[in-house]
Formats: C-alpha cells, structure tokens, sequence
C-alpha cells in the first residue's frame, strides 16, 4: 500500500515538476527588480521594515496559499491589489483552516500556509524547524453578544472567566438582565477558541452541555448570535465590522479596553494574536516579492485598516 | 438471410476468429474497467484503516479509551473520546429515519398502489429532483428556514402534563434552532427519495395476482396494502431504510450546518448534538497531518466506513433471508 | 378530495355488492381513511418540491441576472459566481470524461461478460461498498491521497479523480441496466450471423442501449454539479483569481483550462459563504447560488428525460 503511494506520490511530483519548470520559465523576468530592503525573513516578522519599498516588486507566475480562514479576507484582498498592480502574477488563495495550512506548506503543495498559530505548537519539530514565519498582521477578537443583553457593555476578565466555566449563568450576575447565558463556541481546533482560551481564560476548563453550542465559523456564529436570545461568543474584528453584521451584534470591551485596531496595535487590547503567514525555508521570488507587498503601505496602510486587522509595519 | 448477412458485412460484421479473438483484448479491457472499483475500495479501505487505527499505535490510545464520552482534545493530557460523536450520528440518524420512513413508505405506497398515471408522472420526477438537490443547498434552507423557525417556535419548556399523574414529559425549548430535531429533519427530506424508491421497487415486485386474488376476496385495498403487501415487500422495505440510514449517518455538510455541534451526549431533541461527521468537517482544517488530534478524525472516519460497509453486508443479509424464504 | 373515489387503472377498490356482507363498515372506513393519507404523502412531496422552488425564485429575484452569471466575485458589490460556476462545469466535464469511458465499459462486462462467480461478486459488492462510503471519507482519502501524499495540493484533477471514484459505481450500474435492457434477441441474431462477442457488443448491443447510456450520464452528471463534501478537501476552498481564459496552457496552475489549479465549485463556494463569507451581500450570493444549482439540477433532469425519449423515439422509428 505505502509502495503504491510512493510511486504515486514519484508520478505527481513528477508532474508537479512540469509545472514548476513551466511557472519558472514565466518569472524569469521581474517587471521592476527592485531590492527588497530590510527583507530577510525572520527580521520581517519581529521588526517594523526601517524603508518599506516605495515601488511594488512585480514578479509574474503563480503562487497559492491555504490555511486560516481568519486571514483569508486579508490576503485575498491583497492579492487582488498584487495581481492589479502586476499583470501576469496570480496568488491563489484558499482557506481550510490553519492546519491545512501548516500541513500543506510543510509538504511542499503550497507556497505560503496561512496560521492563527504558531506552527511549533502544532507540527512535529522537525517539520516546524523547516518553516519560516512571517507574521503580517495582528488579528484581534472581541466578545460579541445578542443586542437583547442590555446594560452589559464590559467584561472583565474574570467576568468572562466566570461566565465560560459555566460559573455565571445568567446575565443579571454580570450586571445585564435576568435571561440565561447561551455559550456559543468555536470548535476546539479553532485559532480563535485557543487564543481565547489562553490569553482570556488562562487555560480553565470551559463549560460544556445544555447552554452551549459550537458554532465552525465566524458567519455561522454571527448567526447564532444574532438569532439567539442571551448569546455570546468570540468573533474576528473584521467578521464584527462587517456591515452586514455591525448593527446585529453587541460588541464588548474587555477589561473596559474598547476593542479597536488601535488598542491591539497599542497591545492595551489583549484579546489579540499574530497572523502569521508560512513559507517552506527561505522564500523567493513571487512569494517572497508578494510577502513583501503585504509589508508594504499599500497593505499595511490600506488593506489592513480597510479589513479590520491591526498593521505590524510603521508607516 | 442473404441480405442481412450483406447488411452486417456492410457494418463490418464479420467473422474472422484469429489471433486477436483469442487473446481477447476487449473482454480484458471492459474486465480491468469493472475491477477497477475493487482497486478503489481496496486502496480506500487499506488508507483509511491505516490512518484510523494511528490514534492506537502511534499514540498510544488505548482502544477502549474512545468510547468514552470526554472529548478535550485541547487539555493538557488529550482526550479523545467519540463517543457523543457516534451517539449523535446514531440519533440524528434514528430521529431522521422515524420521521422519514413512514413518509417514504406512504409515498412509495401512493405511486405503487394508489396514484392514477398524472399523479405518478409528476411524483416520480419530482422524488428525482429532490436526490439532484446539492446537501449544500439543504443545509441553507435549514440555516435560514428550519432553524429560526423551530426556535421562534418553540421557545420555551416544552412539557406535558397529565391530571393525577402530574408532568409526564419536559424538555427544555430551543436554545437556537441549531438543534438534534433541525438535524434528523433536514436528513429525514435528504433521505426521502432513498427510502420511497427501493421500497416501491419491492412493492412493485409482489405479483399482480396477488393483489388481484385478495381483491376479489372482497377485501378493501388497505386491508390488502396491510395483510399482503407490507409482510410481502417486507425485506424490501428494511433494505430500503438500511440504505436511508447509511447515507443519513454519511452525510455531512447539511447536517453540520444546522445541528449545533456541541461535542456532548444527546440530551433531548431540541438541543445541539454533534456527530461524526460534522466533527470532521469542523476539525480536519484546523488540525495538521501526524497529531494525535487529526489522527482521532481518522479513526472517525474509520468508524463511519464500517458503519457503510456493514449497511452493504446488512442488505445482502436481508436480501438473502428474501430468496430464502 | 373526489379524486380519491377514483380507483387506481386496472383496479377495483369498492368491494362488489355481492361481497359487502365480508367488508364491514368499519374497514371501507379505514380503507378511506388510508387512502387519503396516502395521497397526502405523494401530495406532501409536490408541496415541499413547489414551496423550494417558490422560495429560491423569490430570494433569487433580483439577485440572478446575466452579470451575476458572467462576472467575478467582490468584496463590496453584489459581484458574481462567474469563476466558480465554470469550476463546476469544469469540474464536471474533466470527472465524466475520467468517470464515463470507465463507467461504461465496467458496465458491458457486468452486463455481457461477467461470469456468476466469485470476483463477480467481489466487484459486486465493491460497487455497492464505495456507494455507500460517506461523501466526506471519499473526500478525505482524496486528500490523504493526491494532496498530500502525491503534493499536488488542492487541485481540480485531485477533486475530479475523488468524484470519480465516489461517482464510478452508479455510472457502471446504470450503464448495467441499460446495456442489460437490450433483448436477448438481438444479440443471438448477431451471434447467429456469424459475428464475434465483441464485435456484437460494439455495433448491435451498445447502440440499442445509448439512450439508456446518455440518461445514466446525465444523472451521474447531476450528482457530481452538486457534490460539495467530497471537494472541500480535495480541490480547494477559496475565492478564484481573475481568470484569463485566452491562457490555454494545460500545465499552468492559473489557466481556467488546466487539471493542476485550485477550483472552488459552486457548491464549495455557498459552504464556504455560509461559514465565512463577508460583506452586506453575502446572503443574497448564497441564494442566488442555491438558485443557480437548483436551476441546473431541474436542467439536468429534464435533459435526461428529453434526450432519452428523443433518442429511443429516433431509434425505434429507424
């Protein structure tokens, strides 16, 4: 059986060989060979580029990203203004979660794996050791609930740590009006759920049973939130200022700390992570041409702002 | 003779044993089309089997350690157990099955038995249009359909209570609609083709004689649905609720989006449950290849192929007890 | 209801007069009572069938339109599912073209050649085995298979091969059928003239069967436009690129035209819009999608029932 998938697995990466020849025969000639200053891939990550390229590198081929769903609004909306601003450079981008990001861009079957997380706590060493992070954005999280819960327009942390453990199981006991709590979580494999879990909850143990759901996605909890008396639960910031969803929802602080871009720049606001986008060993050409792209104003101006994330490059 | 003879020339038609017939190259190539499907659940078989039992030999779970109803995956010392998991497949799939069964039997009764020709001619499409219908589109219709509705609906405690006795039944009302009942009725539609169609196969197949032969008894036509068909097509029926139950516990996506999926044991009807394969829809994205988490999903996916596989010796075994008798 | 006094064709349903005495009151009120929920059942499908239908055509209009057929998607306007809609045509020709030539000539060896035995059997009962194999495991072996273990990552060819295998078996059973419905007659009358096995299958049996042959495909073709669990995994999850369709190169992983791209289907795209779609429209793309799929599933429907009258018309009268 593992034969059959060797030998299948020789077919496919002979394949895959065809088409990289044929992509690198494609990028062979950089529209703009502009330097990429500052740009080694670890230094990017930590500190602000000190002179972001003033002209976008324009390298033609295709790249493709998977991964979390949580940074897919943002990188597929820069890689729209990438593929814009270079005619004959495409970045596909696919979500399937932060795991199948990591998997895939330790295997080698995409160029850029998307992560909520750090791919240490996930891959097996070895495969983490091969992985060069480049974190783009900081994503922020507010606790979001049901506009019929009045009164209630800040949770403390230990608030929320009461009301998670199932200690707190009514809104009166938070200030808000006597209705029961309805827990609305993300699925335990979620970024968003072990963010939470971490920097919010410090790790205690989460209720479970009869008020309790759990909801895969963003747009399948603003559903349930909107749709539910006494709900609460944990969204994205750019799921909460979409227009669509803004005026259903009744967004919190925490530790009286307005949940805002600026506040998660500040890093005032703790209910926020890095967006941390994965190449295979160092990158190169289009990918790394478009990773800096996302580093650059237009991205960490723009985009980023535009898409309710928090920019980690000054500008 | 001599014409169609020519006429058969004329198509190429002719006969010429020789070396070619006697290797037979056609006969190998249809022969090595229809073997490839041995091939295929062969293969899947061998993968999903090798990749399910990893959760036991590179892990180290114990075996029995799945059936155990705590899944906390993210604690410090995981654990994995499935059980809600195949408890919330077995009953969404039984409420889907309750509700839909008597409503396929009753429909493949109607078109075997009762329809005039025009019934029939706009039933029938209209059940095949229902299969073509994509889970996906099932599963919105209950998100912004059934779920509001059930829990506008039914919002508080639902109890029944009896003079003397006191309350007999209580269950709490809709937390959301994303709910067990929202679930198994989103299936019992999904699976209503399956059922009508292989039962009314196995109403159509009692002999017309029969029928005939209990009428003129002077019996009514239900007396003769109830005491003749129903114990003739029986084994038909059953293996048409078999088949209803293995594409209700398989089917995925519709039931994930409006089931809840809270990874606790079933508690009533009207509250989330989860099942396999909701689970490993939600799971598989965020989980990386090789961690004892992902490896938990494959051993799911290992327990839904020999939920399928035993539906398929199921059938057989019913079917044989048919030709038996 | 008067049309339930009106008996089925060929089949008295009030007793004779003479056999009164043996049907008591009592049943012939049963017997009613049966009827009419019987027709309520047949009734409930035409209703629930009709209420889908009204429900879509109300939240598709205004929604549906040329452009939202024929542009891409965006963020901020209403857009529309252009890329993803040829995904699932695309997806569906490169599965049938794997999925039929198989389909169809596992069907003539079951149909003509298969020998009652054991491997006969086996193959029996693998066909029946993959098609009760849950859509999501066929799609997770695709997964395990062709994405990650053969590194080709989320590609069309990966989700075509999965759907051909979860599609494989109701094509060669089809196919089966109709090659099985051809009579006898005509195949002695070959045999008879002189003419080989094969030489009969390919010019007397597979003709008189291709209106069954094309109304097979055609449903397996309805199956896999609407099939989404099998290619969550398999060939991607994502919002297409711009599509150049000038670019014909088959190898490129951005021509529309090439095996080796990502191809979020339609049906992928209203899961994937459902769980983390943005923007004010979002709904509205959801139904005017559902809307679109359910439109070409009646299509395929009815194309299969039209092509197979007009065929077997063609081929009886000549």
């Amino acid at each position: 059986m593992l034969n059959g998938t060797r030998r299948f697995g020789a077919l496919a990466i002979a394949a895959a060989i065809v088409v990289g020849a044929c992509s690198s025969a494609a990028t062979a000639t950089p529209a703009t060979p502009a330097p990429t200053p500052g740009a080694t891939d670890t230094a990017v990550a930590a500190a602000p580029t000190p002179t972001p390229a003033p002209t976008i590198n324009c390298q033609t081929g295709s790249i493709t990203t998977a991964g979390s769903t949580a940074l897919q609004p943002l990188i597929q909306d820069a890689a729209t203004a990438y593929a814009a601003a270079c005619p004959g450079a495409t970045v596909t981008v696919n979500g399937g979660g932060s795991g199948t990001g990591l998997t895939q861009v330790a295997a080698g079957s995409v160029n850029i794996g998307a992560s909520d997380v750090l791919a240490a706590t996930k891959l097996q060493a070895a495969d983490a050791a091969k992985l060069v992070d480049h974190v783009v954005c900081r994503q922020g999280w507010i606790v979001v609930t049901n506009p019929d819960v009045t009164g209630v327009t800040n949770l403390t942390t230990a608030q929320n740590v009461a009301i998670w453990t199932g200690a707190d199981t009514n809104w009166n006991q938070v200030g808000g009006p006597d209705l029961p709590i309805v827990l609305i979580f993300r699925p335990a494999s979620s970024g968003t759920r072990a963010t939470f879990l971490k920097l919010v909850l410090g790790g205690a143990k989460e209720a479970t049973g009869g008020q309790t759901l759990t909801e895969d996605s963003n747009g399948a909890v603003t559903t349930a939130v909107t749709k539910t008396k006494g709900a609460v639960s944990v969204i994205g910031f750019s799921y909460y200022n979409d227009p669509a969803n803004k005026a259903l929802l009744n967004g919190l602080q925490l530790d009286g700390v307005d949940a805002t871009i600026a506040n998660v720049g500040a890093s005032t606001y703790k209910l926020s992570a890095d967006g941390n986008l994965y190449t295979n060993g160092t990158a190169s050409g289009l990918t790394q041409a478009f990773l800096d792209f996302m580093m650059g104003p237009q991205v960490q101006g723009t985009i980023i702002p535009k898409d309710s994330y928090g920019p980690v490059a000054a500008q | 003779m001599a014409q169609l003879t020519n006429a058969f020339e004329a198509t190429g038609l002719r006969a010429k044993p020789g070396l070619m017939e006697r290797i037979d190259l056609p006969r190998r190539v249809v022969f090595l089309a229809a073997a490839s499907m041995i091939a295929i659940v062969a293969l899947l078989l061998a993968f999903i089997f090798w990749q399910g039992i990893q959760l036991f030999v590179k892990d180290g779970q114990p075996i029995g350690a799945i059936f155990d109803s705590t899944w906390n995956p993210l604690a410090d010392t995981p654990e994995f157990g499935i059980l809600p998991f195949i408890l919330g497949t077995l009953v969404v799939t039984a409420g889907a099955l309750l509700i839909s069964t008597p409503l396929s039997v009753g429909v493949a009764l109607f078109l075997s038995e009762v329809a005039p020709n025009w019934a029939k001619s706009v039933v029938q499409p209209a059940l095949e249009i229902f299969v073509g219908i994509p889970s996906v589109v099932w599963g919105w219709l209950g998100i912004t359909v059934l779920v509001p509705w059930l829990s506008d609906t039914f919002p508080n405690k639902i109890a029944i209570s009896m003079p003397l006795v006191g309350q007999v039944f209580s269950m709490p009302g809709f937390l959301t609609g994303f709910s067990w009942l929202a679930g198994s009725l989103v299936l019992s539609i999904m699976v209503l083709p399956t059922i009508t169609s292989v039962s009314y196969d196995a109403f159509r197949a009692v002999p017309q004689e029969l029928r005939t032969g209990s009428l003129a008894l002077g019996t009514t036509r239900w007396q003769t649905i109830r005491h003749l068909l129903i114990p003739s097509a029986l084994s038909g029926v059953l293996t048409a609720v078999v088949l209803g139950m293995t594409r209700a516990a398989g089917e995925a996506l519709a039931v994930q989006m409006v089931i809840g999926n809270s990874p606790t044991l079933p508690a009533a009807i009207t509250q989330p449950v989860t099942t396999l394969t909701s689970q490993i829809t939600l799971d598989m994205g965020n989980t990386v290849f090789g961690e004892p988490w992902q490896d938990a999903l494959w051993t799911m996916s290992l327990v839904l192929l020999i939920i399928s596989v035993s539906s398929v010796v199921l059938v057989r075994l019913i079917n044989k007890r048919r030709i038996g008798q | 209801m008067t049309a339930t006094a009106r008996p089925a064709p060929g089949r008295s349903m009030a007793p004779r007069p003479s056999l009164r005495s043996k049907t008591s009151r009592g049943s012939i009120l049963a017997d009613r009572v049966a009827t009419v929920a019987l027709w309520a059942t047949g009734m409930f499908v035409l209703v629930l069938l009709g209420s889908i239908i009204v429900h879509f055509a109300v939240a598709a209009w205004g929604v549906v339109s040329p452009s939202f057929l024929l542009s891409d998607p965006s963020g901020e306007t209403l857009g529309g599912i252009m890329p993803v809609l040829w995904n699932s045509i695309y997806m569906l020709v490169l599965t049938m073209l794997i999925a039929v030539p198989v389909g169809i000539l596992g069907g003539i060896y079951m149909s003509e050649y298969a020998p009652d035995n054991a491997l006969t059997g086996a193959i029996r009962f693998a066909e029946e085995s993959i098609s009760s194999v849950p859509s999501i495991v066929v799609g997770l072996f695709g997964l395990i298979l062709f994405v990650d273990n053969a590194h080709w990552g989320f590609t069309a060819l990966a989700g075509a091969l999965a759907l051909t295998f979860f599609n494989l078996p109701l094509m060669t059973r089809l196919a089966e059928q109709a090659l099985r419905a051809v009579p006898q007659d005509e195949r002695s009358a070959s045999l008879a003239l002189g003419a080989t096995k094969w030489q009969t299958i390919r010019h007397v049996v597979v003709p008189l069967a291709i209106p069954g042959l094309i109304t097979g495909v055609i449903l397996t073709a309805g199956r896999v436009f609407g099939e989404a669990a099998v290619l969550l995994f398999t060939s991607g999850l994502g919002t297409p690129p711009h599509y150049n369709f000038t670019n014909f190169d088959l190898t490129s992983p951005v021509s529309p035209w090439s095996p080796f791209r990502p191809a979020t289907t339609l049906s992928v795209y209203i899961y994937k819009l459902n769980s983390e779609g943005l923007g004010a429209f979002k709904n509205q793309i959801v139904d005017g999608s559902a809307a679109v799929l359910i439109s070409m599933v009646l299509l395929f429907n009815l194309g299969a029932r039209f092509v197979g009258r007009l065929l077997t018309r063609r081929m009886t009268a000549s």
